[in-house]
């Protein structure tokens, strides 16, 4: 047999062990045999030399031939052999995708202070300043400084925790329109204020009373401010807050601090203003009052009601919030049971 | 106010203008006072018609009960059987037809009663579902009888007033005018452009003789009585009314008693005016004062309620005898009653806020007083003082001594305002023009006179003397001319930038961290109790929180000076409930007295944890809450909170209320800005909760703090080194003590020192502990070399050794 022939046989024979491997060792071993130092086509090259000089280069071309075909045959396993391996682990590896996710630990922001930002928000937007006040207040902003004298029917209304004659908890956020406009320098423009927080009442808590609870305040006043203003704010901020389609309108009330007074009812979101259970039939929610600034109010506050006057109107953010989101019990609000909380984690 | 249609329609055409009432009630919502209720007493019924009873024999098998063959129509006869003791053949009767729908939803069967067929049955008004409160005496007694002319087989509402539809309102304050037919007829006139026809009804004659003779008035103070006038009429047959005056009252929720009373009744409907009838003869003396009370004066009121006075409260008394609660409710002892021959009738106006407290005071709200209070008609007292003494000519047959006698008259000018066409427009952002303002008030009978093109003078009548000034007369313009037609638009006016301030803004974003954290924003109640307002203060002082005059429950008197109590009230809620894991922080205000009349109001911010922040998982369990984990979001928040100076965590024993060996104040710059730890679990047992962490943070002084800057720091190009050290030390030895002694002497390049492990147990000596660290060093300039790292590495062990005794292992 000459070296050309024991080399096919030795390739022929090498490709076929190849072939019958299925391992990474032994694709390892076939390797070091066939291609070392000391394999069998190393062995085989050494006869080369009884070999005349034209067969010699053809011979040795040839070899290398054998080896690189070998080698080829070598990564190709090898990296058929690394595949399925892979394939192997990664099937070994699957999970039930469909087991729950690691909790995380995450608050969600009060149902009510989300109805207070967003209200705020609204209203930031349109250049108003938030002005915050103080829950314990001067019976004279609470009251006298509103057009509400002492002995004024209106009072009945409002039942007040009193702590002196003199001082009370806050009825209404309305103190801070006395507040602001005492405040505000009006040569620099008109003002156009928005006051959350909270307010109390002597009320016995029930599913719809809360002697705690909250109001936003808003007030513009200014030269030229006018009761279609006022119905162009509220009708934006209902929108906003409640949806494009829904309208307002607007009801004569009292109020002792603005005149004239209204009351807004907007459509009933629940159903578009057809009637149902939420509106009791009518087609319109009552949201939020409003009205013209008193003349009166403004005359206290050391503002010419001659020269200036605007509107203002308060809504309750509790009763928006169980309008909203079917809330059936104030208290709700005040107990915090973390079930109840967690729900309002809608974000944006 | 219980409003008729029925009634209303006697003076203004609504139902021949196709005006319903549903419509009516919508109109009036919109333009007036707001409705609570529409309906009529017959919604709901059905089948029940007039009948004639032919025949009535006692029952074979029963003493009480009746036997009864009523003719139903024309043509029907059906057999009864009625238990009602004034059932008689010749009656005309309410029948309740079998099928029939009568009150309470309770629908008539035929039926057999003792062996008798029954084919429906005969009813009384409460027995069609009229309140007992308004139904008249005689209806308790048995079955109503019809007039004789009532048509048998026809629907029996019309001969009872039950075909009416009552519009109830709910009037405000300022609209005592509309708490009468008369100011409802004058304003649905307006509205609805409707010429109005209201029928009074003048005295003809006075037949007796002065009434000057037979009463004299003193008002000792014009306030208490501006107006107080009476009238006397002798004769009277005090008897039942007649059917008219009955239902008109009853659709008003006013029970009618006899004529004189009922009479006095109708016209505080009518005309918005209250009257009151003494029983002459009754009256201890016939010198009549108005005057305040003497203090603990007696009075047995009509509803036989001995009342005891106060100074303040105002009375009718003859002589000397306190005889009625001015404006409020008559006098036992005077009152009318079936023997009574002589009336002195009072019509008044009271001052508004006397009555008012003394209706609040004794707790005497009626239908009297709620008018005066909401002030009356100047203009119709005397009219309703004769219209009264008419009525009882006709329906009384009384005889009217002549004249008023007149305790006091003030006068009540009519009030004139001078408007603005323009500045009208420019409050309601209208477009009205003078013409379409005059014929707004033409239609509200208020007179008027043009100045010029713009201005214009209104004369306001003294009935709706809620108005006084041009903002006033606006609201009628609005309100007449429709909300719904003023346009809507944005004010127009220099720009304001707005915007929450940076106190707003961060108390905000810092809300958002806390939530970020995992706890849940809670808003509790700000009014606790004593005890509880005064626990866990921030700077615990010994000072008692503000506390309310009249509480209304003994859990909210006071106003809080922290924020925890209110949380762990919360726990002990959700604990009750089976919720074990509660995480919850809030925001909002604690009231620390502070001298002044009102206390000073502080931000705080508050949390309290119990359970795990995680709930349990398949392939992980949430880790209880510990001081730890709750420090570390105290840390977070105050990192966010970005404040410049150093905060402290410095241990604290002294609260009762917390765990003495787990409890922290946090200093910034050595001021004592909040607290953090583990509640005492004597006070946790008295809170009715588990093992729970709290922290109280004063948002003030962080608020007040120089603030970190947002600036940015090159990341060094060069690379850090690190030197690990174990340290044995005495277990008094803190992490902090070993922190500042590692940083005393860290050297230039020591940049952050990490514990990473403490062991502190039974491979170690009894109290000692060890702690280890991970010390890094860089320079931000050049590459650090081995060397300068060892030398700066070595005078830390040694100091570490000099200063605490430690043993680095």
């Amino acid at each position: 047999m000459g070296i050309r022939e024991k080399l096919e046989e030795l390739r022929d024979q090498g490709l076929a062990d190849i072939q019958k491997t299925a391992d990474l060792d032994s694709i390892n071993k076939i390797r070091v045999r066939l291609l070392g130092k000391k394999g069998p086509i190393t062995n085989v090259l050494r006869g080369m030399k009884d070999l005349s000089a034209e067969e010699r280069p053809q011979v040795g071309k040839f070899a290398n031939q054998i080896k690189q075909d070998l080698q080829a045959k070598l990564d190709e396993k090898k990296s058929q052999i690394e595949d399925d391996l892979l394939q192997a682990k990664l099937q070994s590896e699957k999970i039930d995708v469909t087991l729950p996710g690691t909790s995380v630990a995450q608050g969600q922001p009060h149902v009510i202070q989300q109805v207070i930002d967003q209200v705020v928000d609204i209203f930031t937007d349109m250049g108003y300043q938030v002005a915050v006040g103080d829950e314990v207040e001067e019976e004279e902003y609470n009251f006298e400084k509103l057009n509400l004298p002492k002995d004024h029917p209106a009072r009945d209304m409002q039942d007040t925790f009193y702590v002196t004659p003199s001082i009370l908890m806050r009825t209404q956020t309305s103190p801070m329109q006395a507040r602001m406009l005492e405040k505000h320098d009006f040569s620099k423009g008109p003002l156009k204020m928005i006051s959350p927080g909270k307010v109390y009442r002597r009320d016995t808590d029930d599913a719809t009373h809360s002697h705690q609870f909250h109001q936003i305040e808003g007030m513009v006043v200014g030269k030229h401010i006018t009761m279609a203003d006022l119905k162009g704010t509220l009708e934006l901020v209902a929108q906003k807050l409640f949806g494009d389609q829904l309208q307002v309108r607007l009801r004569p009330s009292y109020f002792p601090f603005t005149e004239p007074s209204v009351e807004a009812d907007i459509t009933c979101f629940n159903c578009m203003g057809k009637g149902c259970p939420i509106c009791k039939g009518t087609g319109w929610i009552e949201v939020l009052g409003a009205g013209m600034t008193h003349p009166n109010v403004l005359k206290m506050s050391g503002v010419d009601p001659n020269v200036y006057g605007g509107f203002a109107f308060g809504l309750g953010p509790d009763r928006f919030a169980m309008l909203k989101y079917g809330v059936e019990d104030i208290r709700d609000f005040y107990l915090n049971d973390v079930r109840f909380l967690n729900q309002f984690d809608q974000k944006g | 106010m219980k409003v008729s249609y029925q009634w209303l329609n006697e003076y203004l055409p609504l139902a021949k203008n196709g005006i319903k009432p549903a419509a009516l009630a919508e109109k009036l919502a919109r333009t007036s006072v707001d409705i609570n209720e529409v309906s009529s007493p017959k919604d709901g019924l059905k089948k029940v018609v007039v009948g004639l009873v032919k025949e009535c024999v006692p029952h074979p098998n029963s003493d009480h009960l009746h036997v009864c063959q009523v003719q139903v129509s024309d043509d029907e006869t059906v057999q009864i059987v009625c238990g009602a003791p004034n059932v008689a053949a010749g009656e005309k009767v309410i029948v309740a037809l079998h099928g029939a729908r009568i009150g309470n939803n309770v629908k008539i069967k035929r039926s057999k009663m003792r062996g008798e067929e029954s084919n429906g049955m005969l009813c009384a008004l409460q027995e069609l579902g009229v309140s007992t409160s308004v139904t008249p005496k005689s209806d308790d007694e048995g079955i109503w009888i019809l007039p004789d002319d009532a048509k048998v087989g026809e629907p029996v509402w019309p001969y009872v007033g039950m075909d009416d539809t009552i519009i109830d309102t709910d009037v405000t304050p300022n609209r005592g005018d509309m708490l009468s037919i008369y100011g409802n007829v004058n304003d649905l006139s307006a509205i609805y452009d409707l010429k109005k026809n209201f029928r009074q009804h003048a005295l003809a004659s006075e037949d007796g003789g002065p009434a000057s003779d037979k009463v004299k008035i003193s008002v000792a103070d014009d306030k208490i009585a501006p107006v107080y006038k009476m009238r006397v009429i002798e004769n009277v047959k005090v008897a039942d009314s007649p059917l008219w005056l009955k239902v008109k009252l009853m659709n008003s929720g006013v029970r009618p008693i006899n004529n004189v009373v009922d009479i006095t009744n109708y016209i505080l409907l009518k005309y918005g005016q209250p009257l009151h009838s003494f029983d002459y003869d009754k009256l201890p003396s016939h010198d009549i004062n108005v005057r305040h009370a003497h203090e603990g004066e007696k009075l047995t009121t009509l509803d036989d309620e001995e009342r005891v006075l106060k100074a303040n409260d105002i009375v009718i008394a003859a002589g000397d005898t306190a005889v009625a609660l001015a404006g409020t409710m008559g006098g036992k002892s005077t009152m009318v009653d079936n023997n009574t021959k002589t009336v002195a009738l009072e019509a008044a106006i009271f001052d508004p806020v006397m009555v008012r407290k003394q209706a609040r005071r004794l707790d005497l709200h009626s239908e009297s007083s709620m008018r005066f209070e909401r002030g009356i008609n100047p203009e119709t007292v005397e009219t309703a003082l004769n219209e009264a003494a008419y009525w009882l000519t006709q329906l009384a047959n009384g005889t009217v001594d002549q004249g008023i006698v007149v305790g006091n008259q003030s006068d009540y000018p009519a009030k004139t305002i001078q408007m603005s066409t323009a500045k009208v427009n420019d409050t309601l952002g209208t477009d009205l023009s003078l013409a379409d303002l005059l014929d707004i008030f033409r239609r509200l009978d208020f007179a008027t006179e043009k100045i010029d093109d713009d201005q214009f003078k209104v004369v306001v009548p003294a009935r709706r003397w809620d108005i006084s000034i041009p903002a006033d007369l606006n609201e009628e313009i609005a309100r007449l001319y429709g909300y719904d037609k003023i346009p809507s638009t944005l004010p127009v006016m220099t720009r304001t930038l707005g915007g929450l301030t940076d106190r707003q803004r961060r108390l905000r974003a810092s809300r958002h961290v806390l939530e970020g954290l995992g706890l849940d924003q809670a808003i509790s109640y700000s009014l606790t109790t004593v005890a509880k307002a005064k626990q866990f203060m921030v700077e615990p002082q010994d000072v008692e929180p503000m506390v309310l005059s009249y509480p209304m429950s003994s859990d909210h008197v006071a106003t809080r000076m922290n924020i925890v109590s209110g949380l762990l009230n919360d726990i002990a809620y959700n604990h009750a409930r089976n919720v074990d894991n509660v995480a919850l922080y809030e925001q909002g205000r604690v009231f620390i007295p502070a001298g002044g009349e009102r206390p000073r109001e502080e931000e705080h911010v508050a949390g309290a944890v119990t359970g795990s922040l995680y709930a349990d998982n398949w392939h992980m369990k949430g880790d209880q809450i510990d001081f730890f984990q709750l420090k570390g979001i105290v840390e977070q928040y105050l990192k966010n909170f970005a404040v410049n100076g150093k905060v402290e965590f410095v241990a604290d024993s002294s609260r009762p209320e917390m765990h003495p060996g787990r409890t922290a104040n946090i200093l910034l710059d050595n001021q004592q800005v909040g607290f953090i730890g583990e509640v005492h679990p004597q006070t946790a047992k008295e809170y009715k909760i588990p093992e729970t962490y709290v922290f109280e943070l004063n948002l003030e002084a962080l608020l007040k703090a120089d603030r970190r800057d947002k600036h940015y720091e090159a990341i060094s190009k060069y690379p850090s080194i690190t030197r690990d050290i174990a340290l044995l030390v005495d277990s008094s030895v803190t992490n902090a003590d070993v922190v500042n002694a590692i940083n005393e002497k860290g050297g230039a390049f020591l940049t952050d020192v990490h514990l990473f492990d403490v062991y502190e147990g039974s491979h170690l000596p009894k109290g000692k502990k060890s702690l280890a660290y991970t010390l890094t060093y860089r320079d931000q300039n050049d590459t650090l070399k081995e060397e300068t790292v060892n030398k700066a590495f070595a005078k830390v062990e040694a100091h570490l050794t000099d200063a605490l005794g430690a043993e680095i292992r």
